[in-house]
């Protein structure tokens, strides 16, 4: 999961990490821990406990702040969700009873196992994000992110106040009118005219790849499933025909199947962790990327605005200084964030290269040692 | 993510004799290789002589709807000279015990195939004839290699023939495959399409399977209904054996019938083993059809994956198309070539799932309910030889009262009752003791057949499994080229 956004946390003057965290009912509670050398904390290695709340109104506070308008603000962590694992588990309570004991050990053994992987991927998603801005030269700096590094107390009435603050006025704009937006606009810089083709195409594409992933993804994981059923009714079929036929037939049968279904499941894991995540968690960076066009898209018609008002005033002989001054203030935003932005979209596609390269060939070292594996293991059979 | 090689099972490892590769069909039965001599003083009627008798057998639970009117060709078949020769195999009359301690001796030398399917006619009267090819070096038959044309119905008929003459004696008559109105619909109307074409493969194999199940028998491969059945180039048509026929509804509803008599059978169980044995077949039973729907799911499933990785790798290579980075663009496409690829690999694999497990799975099924009904005949066998004495004692106090009144014609007429009843009585007795020691006999050879059967597709279907793997493997290796 690390590997979907490499080169983080190497900066040795603020170091963040997530050692542990506790499961209580829904909620998540993260150990945030800070190691760092800048004067600005302080203390040089401290923890602070912080639920996913907590995340969310700091990438709102990001987001809503004007000076990084231009910046690409890294992706809030989705909400984890056990809703699957426990739907699952539900749904083998109820089926206990046609089961043998052993069948029903292996199943539940199976879904604590995915319960346990979906609270490490929820761990590492909310690591990353963290570790993105404190790998960000400027965003790292942001007072807000230190309080919510440092503040040792709960941050849920801090909360509440920035949202009475702020107003979410960025996030209640209809997001499905930025698309029209972004498009619209005339572009007149090739650098942004390409990228804003290449992102939007680009984005439904991963939208859709994601979603491809994920449903082969969770076949895999039916397939261990049965293999679980099927080497439960071979042991007992197995036991069976020993007494029966008072012969030893072999407990391989069983155990192949054992093993058959430890293979797919980590196949099915590989898969998710390498490829599906890889997808996931690029879709939501395209999509952060695709929210700073739409800014500078903002910007672009403010300025548009803003000439036509001058334009007006010129006429009217009337607020001429104004309208300048508003225009030129305009200019000025509007070229911040192209400059910034030309920087950020051109560092977060080396930043994609390098993750999709690295997941891709590891995803498939793994797929050929799993056919290994396989085959040595059936030699020894 | 290091990939750690799981440790070694504890139980103990059977290693396999043989090759690693397994040969494709022949599990062969057990059957006598040198003790033949002193049975080929027999003369060529006698091969036959066992089947005649089975079919003169008096049992009026016999149903005789279950056949299709007087079976031809009792009269036997006139075997050519070199019948008796030492090398002949299959058709002895080996003693029961022999069979059972019998081990090894591979000399079963037949192999049928089933291909060819035809449709033949036009709407719903058409139907699917297929070719049944038999290559054969035993002298039973009038050639080593021929074959004829069969329809499915031809195939009922053959099993109903068998099932009539030989279920109630106590032999595992091999269960034909089932009908399917909607599938073969399909196929009557013409639709040419992929699952009508699945159905026909899936019959034909069905079919196979049943023909050598049957030849492998040594009791029916001799029967005259089954040489003729493979030999003979005309057939009469088995027309009592459609699906919504008056004689199939009269089937059904005696099926019910006996289902209902069987719950009342209260038999006194002396023989331990056949106690045992019942048992072990109703566990067998349950097993095997929760196993038969386990592998049925993963078929689906596999079947799901296959879909899911093509839609995959559709996605992946438009994303390829979509990425502006060279490289990277390249890498995702090669992806998704990989992943096409792999989807034909899981789409033949659960085609190997499926013919290589399932099917044979649901085979077993049926014949494990052809085993129970073999038990079942022997009850009634028991309970008719049961209710054989208990007339023949009513008759005799019947015959005492009768001697205290003196009436000598009355007399005379019980008496002769009374000693037809009684050689009924001695007769029902031997039926029963007969039926048991053939079960015996049926079910130790069936258990063999069946461990030895498992073992072989569980072999197989794992060798199978690892094959895919390993085409997956070098799927990844040339396509993706790890240079990087």
């Amino acid at each position: 999961m690390r590997s979907v956004s490499v080169d983080l946390n190497h900066d040795a003057s603020l170091l963040i990490d997530i050692p542990d965290a506790l499961c209580e009912r829904d909620k998540v509670k993260f150990t945030v821990h800070t190691k760092t050398t800048l004067s600005s904390f302080q203390k040089p290695d401290f923890s602070v406990p912080r639920q996913h709340e907590d995340f969310i109104w700091l990438h709102d506070t990001l987001v809503e702040t004007e000076d990084y308008a231009g910046l690409i603000i890294p992706p809030v962590p989705p909400k984890p969700d056990f809703e699957s694992p426990r739907e699952k588990m539900h749904k083998l309570g109820e089926g206990e009873a046609t089961m043998t004991k052993e069948e029903y050990t292996k199943m539940k053994q199976e879904l604590e196992a995915e319960y346990l992987a979906v609270f490490k991927k929820t761990v590492q998603v909310h690591e990353v994000f963290l570790q993105r801005l404190s790998s960000h030269p400027i965003l790292s700096k942001d007072r807000n992110f230190q309080i919510f590094l440092e503040y040792d107390q709960d941050l849920t009435v801090r909360r509440k106040n920035a949202k009475e603050m702020f107003g979410g006025f960025f996030k209640n704009m209809v997001k499905s009118a930025d698309e029209v937006l972004i498009s619209g606009i005339k572009e007149v810089d090739d650098f942004f005219e390409q990228e804003k083709t290449f992102l939007l195409d680009y984005y439904s594409k991963i939208k859709d790849s994601t979603a491809k992933a994920e449903k082969m993804t969770r076949s895999h994981k039916n397939i261990a499933d049965d293999y679980i059923h099927i080497s439960a009714t071979l042991n007992t079929l197995s036991a069976d025909d020993s007494t029966a036929n008072k012969k030893h037939c072999g407990g391989y049968y069983m155990s192949s199947f054992v093993f058959l279904q430890k293979v797919e499941g980590r196949v099915a894991s590989d898969q998710e962790l390498k490829l599906t995540e890889l997808l996931r968690y690029y879709m939501r960076d395209i999509q952060a990327a695709k929210d700073l066009l739409y800014r500078r898209a903002r910007a672009l018609v403010d300025y548009e605005n803003s000439n036509k008002a001058l334009d007006k005033a010129r006429l009217k002989s009337r607020d001429i200084p104004q309208a300048e001054e508003h225009q030129k203030q305009c200019l000025q935003k509007f070229d911040k964030l192209s400059e910034s932005g030309k920087k950020e979209l051109t560092s977060f596609k080396g930043r994609r290269v390098v993750a999709f390269r690295k997941n891709l060939i590891e995803m498939a070292e793994l797929e050929i040692k799993h056919a290994k594996l396989l085959r040595t293991w059936l030699a020894m059979v | 993510n290091k990939v750690e090689l799981p440790p070694p099972p504890e139980c103990v490892c059977v290693k396999l004799s043989g090759p690693a590769s397994l040969p494709a069909e022949d599990i062969s039965t057990n059957s006598n290789g040198p003790k033949q001599d002193s049975l080929f003083d027999d003369d060529p009627e006698d091969l036959f002589a066992e089947a005649t008798e089975e079919v003169s057998l008096d049992s009026p639970e016999r149903d005789v709807l279950l056949s299709d009117g007087p079976s031809p060709a009792i009269t036997p078949i006139t075997p050519p000279c070199s019948l008796i020769t030492p090398h002949i195999d299959m058709f002895t009359h080996c003693s029961f015990d022999e069979i059972e301690e019998e081990e090894g001796g591979d000399s079963f030398d037949m192999h049928i195939s089933v291909s060819d399917p035809e449709k033949v006619g036009d709407g719903m009267n058409a139907y699917m004839a297929y070719k049944v090819s038999t290559k054969t070096s035993m002298s039973l038959f009038r050639s080593q290699d021929f074959s004829v044309k069969r329809r499915f119905s031809d195939f009922l008929g053959l099993h109903s023939k068998l099932a009539s003459k030989y279920l109630h004696i106590g032999y595992i008559v091999p269960p034909a495959p089932e009908k399917s109105i909607v599938g073969m619909t399909k196929v009557k109307v013409g639709k040419e399409d992929q699952s009508s074409n699945e159905f026909v493969e899936k019959r034909r194999s069905a079919l196979e399977r049943y023909l050598m199940r049957t030849v492998k028998h040594p009791t029916l491969l001799k029967d005259p209904d089954v040489l003729q059945f493979l030999e003979s180039s005309e057939l009469p048509r088995a027309v009592s054996t459609q699906a919504l026929s008056s004689a199939g509804i009269l089937r059904m509803v005696n099926k019910a019938a006996e289902a209902v008599n069987k719950m009342t059978i209260k038999m006194n169980e002396s023989d331990a083993w056949f106690e045992e044995k019942q048992q072990h077949f109703d566990n067998l039973d349950l097993q095997l059809r929760k196993l038969h729907a386990s592998v049925e799911s993963l078929v689906c499933h596999r079947r799901e994956l296959s879909v899911n990785t093509a839609l995959f790798a559709k996605s992946a290579a438009m994303l390829g198309n979509s990425e502006d980075h060279t490289a990277l663009s390249r890498a995702l496409s090669q992806l998704a070539e990989v992943e096409e690829k792999i989807d034909q690999l899981h789409q033949d694999q659960a085609n190997a799932d499926f013919y290589c497990f399932s099917e044979l799975l649901g085979d077993y099924v049926r014949l494990i309910t052809a085993v129970k009904g073999v038990f079942d005949h022997r009850m009634k066998t028991w309970q008719k030889w049961q209710d054989g004495q208990i007339l023949l004692q009513k008759k005799r106090e019947a015959e005492a009262k009768l001697q205290f009144n003196n009436k000598p014609e009355k007399l005379q007429q019980a008496k002769d009752e009374m000693r037809e009843l009684e050689g009924k009585v001695q007769q029902g007795e031997r039926d029963f003791e007969l039926i048991s020691k053939t079960i015996r006999k049926e079910v130790s050879r069936f258990e063999k057949e069946r461990v030895k059967d498992f073992k072989t597709i569980i072999i197989k279907y794992l060798e199978s499994l690892v094959q895919t793997q390993q085409k997956v493997k070098n799927i990844i290796i040339i396509i993706f080229s790890i240079s990087y």
